[in-house]
């Protein structure tokens, strides 16, 4: 089978589209290197979707945490503590055991022109419910690397700000946004580096792979019992994950700059890499 | 365990729950915490000396160490530590059943590598075939050990170099004039400074490393994860004690014990954090110095 037909057959395989078998004899490099890239859309799709809805859920936890009012702060402080004190592995154990507990219903939601349901049972399958605790998980650690940046911005700009007479909505738009931003942002991009590799975990805890769907280690394991040589499907997964840490620091290194666009060479927020953040 | 247990059914509630949680299987649930303790216990130390190689390795005057060393420290750097962790532990189990088979069986000429098997002679399978159970179980916790203690060797390796380039030049420079060689100046002024610049970094591998622990169960370790699954399963009646689905109960308490370990980790590390810096030119140390010169 030549690498256009491997291609075909298995490049959108992890999404259910083409060849409903996965390869057991004379398994090719190519096919290795598209099934396991196939798996990869699993890993993007995790990554860049927790950390989308994360960001803005992190925020409010890192402001709940800063508040002085302890009807905000306790409800934030529990929640950071619990996502940051405990294993992913044990969340998404947790997890699925209580999703599945749950009543199979469905839910009609109108929305003018079509209609879904919605139907709990969603919540038992890896794309929604790992989806929701890579959510809640990424959302506690952001939060903690956001309070320390509220944390750390500097108090004459504070002061400044209050002599200009902003305040309110205005001071946090202006000046405690940006600033904490700023200060966060080394932290939040090891953040996003370790979400995407905690991604793997998905289909290695209890949510199952329907139909071999899976993500790029699923596969690459799957790769590693039948041929029973681990030193081809591996360092594939590696090269993939190395690609997209690669693409993640670009990415966030250009937002850095963005940030820090105002401020003399000097006194720029370097990316530093910290191995500070695994679950 | 207590003598009123011997008919399960007829039993009210607290006490079918405290002959429940006292039955044999559970004697075993209660031991595999003891399992991750021991994995923690062996694999801390000799991760710690990983990284410690490592890192001086990272700075050494030779070429290929120095490269050997930066790549060991810069492993975990873009790829996911559970690759590792599959990957590691066949490549060991093969490493070792290839290296046996070479000493042993010199006169095989069979390629070990079949298509899609891996092949050696009977006497080179280790643990051999007859060996008993425990001797397999055993075998199976040290490859889970040593890979544990790779993975978070690179860890603390990062960690460590770190350290090592934060102890102040000027340290260096002083011992050099005062004629120090470079291994002298290596062990006696730059390894006894550099803890204190590492013990942030440390604390959080440790804190890592006890949240690793559940990826034990992927490695086909019988620990915590493994358990709480077994037991939490529902029962039928065909059981002494049926109960419907309960993993849910048993991860909510693997969630507080996790916590709880958690947190003490962290009181501990801060006291020890606050012991290390007494006395030196940090800002902790500092903030001690004018706690003491105010009192």
């Amino acid at each position: 089978m030549s690498c256009l037909q491997s291609l075909q057959a298995y490049g959108l395989r992890s999404l259910g589209i083409g060849e409903r078998l996965l390869p057991r004899q004379d398994i090719t490099l190519c096919d290795q290197i598209v099934l396991i890239g196939s798996g990869m859309i699993w890993n993007v799709y995790f990554g860049l979707l927790a950390l989308c809805f994360g960001f803005f859920f992190a925020m409010a936890l890192a402001l709940g945490k800063a508040s002085p009012r302890a009807a905000l702060r306790k409800p934030a402080e529990w929640f950071v503590f619990v996502f940051r004190g405990s294993p992913l592995f044990i969340q998404f154990f947790l997890a699925y055991e209580a999703f599945v507990l749950l009543p199979r219903l469905g839910f009609e939601i109108d929305w003018g022109f079509f209609e879904i349901t919605v139907e709990t049972r969603w919540l038992a399958r890896a794309w929604l419910g790992a989806l929701i605790v890579l959510f809640l998980n990424t959302s506690a650690y952001t939060a903690e690397i956001f309070f320390g940046a509220l944390r750390a911005i500097p108090k004459g700009d504070l002061e400044a700000a209050e002599a200009y007479g902003f305040s309110g909505w205005s001071r946090f738009r202006k000046i405690l946004l940006p600033g904490m931003l700023r200060l966060g942002w080394p932290g939040y991009t090891n953040e996003a580096i370790f979400l995407f590799h905690a991604t793997t975990l998905v289909f290695f805890s209890s949510f199952p792979a329907f139909q071999q769907k899976g993500d790029a280690l699923y596969y690459a394991q799957y790769f590693a019992d039948r041929t029973f040589n681990p030193f081809i499907p591996y360092p594939i997964v590696a090269l993939y994950f190395v690609a997209v840490t690669l693409i993640i620091i670009a990415v966030f290194g250009a937002v850095q700059r963005r940030l820090n666009r105002h401020l003399p060479q000097a006194q720029r927020t370097r990316l530093r890499y910290r191995p500070t953040l695994i679950r | 365990m207590f003598e009123f247990c011997a008919e399960p059914s007829l039993l009210e509630t607290t006490r079918w729950f405290a002959c429940y949680l006292t039955n044999g299987v559970h004697l075993l649930f209660y031991q595999s915490f003891l399992t991750v303790f021991a994995l923690l216990a062996v694999a801390a130390p000799t991760a710690l000396a990983f990284g410690f190689a490592a890192a001086s390795a990272a700075r050494s005057e030779v070429a290929p160490i120095r490269w050997l060393g930066k790549l060991y420290t810069s492993m975990v750097r873009g790829i996911p530590d559970i690759a590792f962790f599959l990957f590691f532990v066949i490549v060991l189990d093969q490493g070792i059943e290839y290296l046996m088979h070479i000493l042993r069986c010199p006169d095989w000429t069979e390629p070990i590598r079949q298509g899609a098997n891996f092949i050696v002679c009977d006497e080179a399978r280790t643990p051999p075939s007859r060996a008993p159970q425990w001797v397999h179980e055993g075998y199976n916790f040290g490859l889970a050990v040593f890979t544990f203690a790779l993975v978070f060797g690179a860890f603390a390796a990062n960690v460590l170099y770190g350290a090592m380039q934060a102890v102040p030049r000027a340290q260096l420079e002083t011992a050099e004039a005062y004629g120090l060689s470079r291994r002298q100046t290596f062990w006696r002024v730059l390894v006894p400074q550099m803890w204190i610049y590492a013990l942030p970094g440390l604390s959080n591998v440790w804190l890592i490393l006890i949240k690793a622990t559940p990826l034990l169960f992927l490695l086909g370790i019988e620990d915590v994860v493994y358990w709480a699954r077994e037991l939490g399963g529902s029962r039928n009646t065909t059981f002494a004690y049926p109960h419907p689905d309960w993993r849910l109960w048993y991860f909510l308490g693997l969630l507080v014990f996790y916590l709880a370990f958690t947190r003490v980790s962290e009181i501990v590390l801060g006291r020890l954090t606050r012991r290390l810096s007494r006395g030196q030119p940090t800002l902790g140390g500092e903030a001690q110095r004018q706690e003491g010169a105010a009192a």
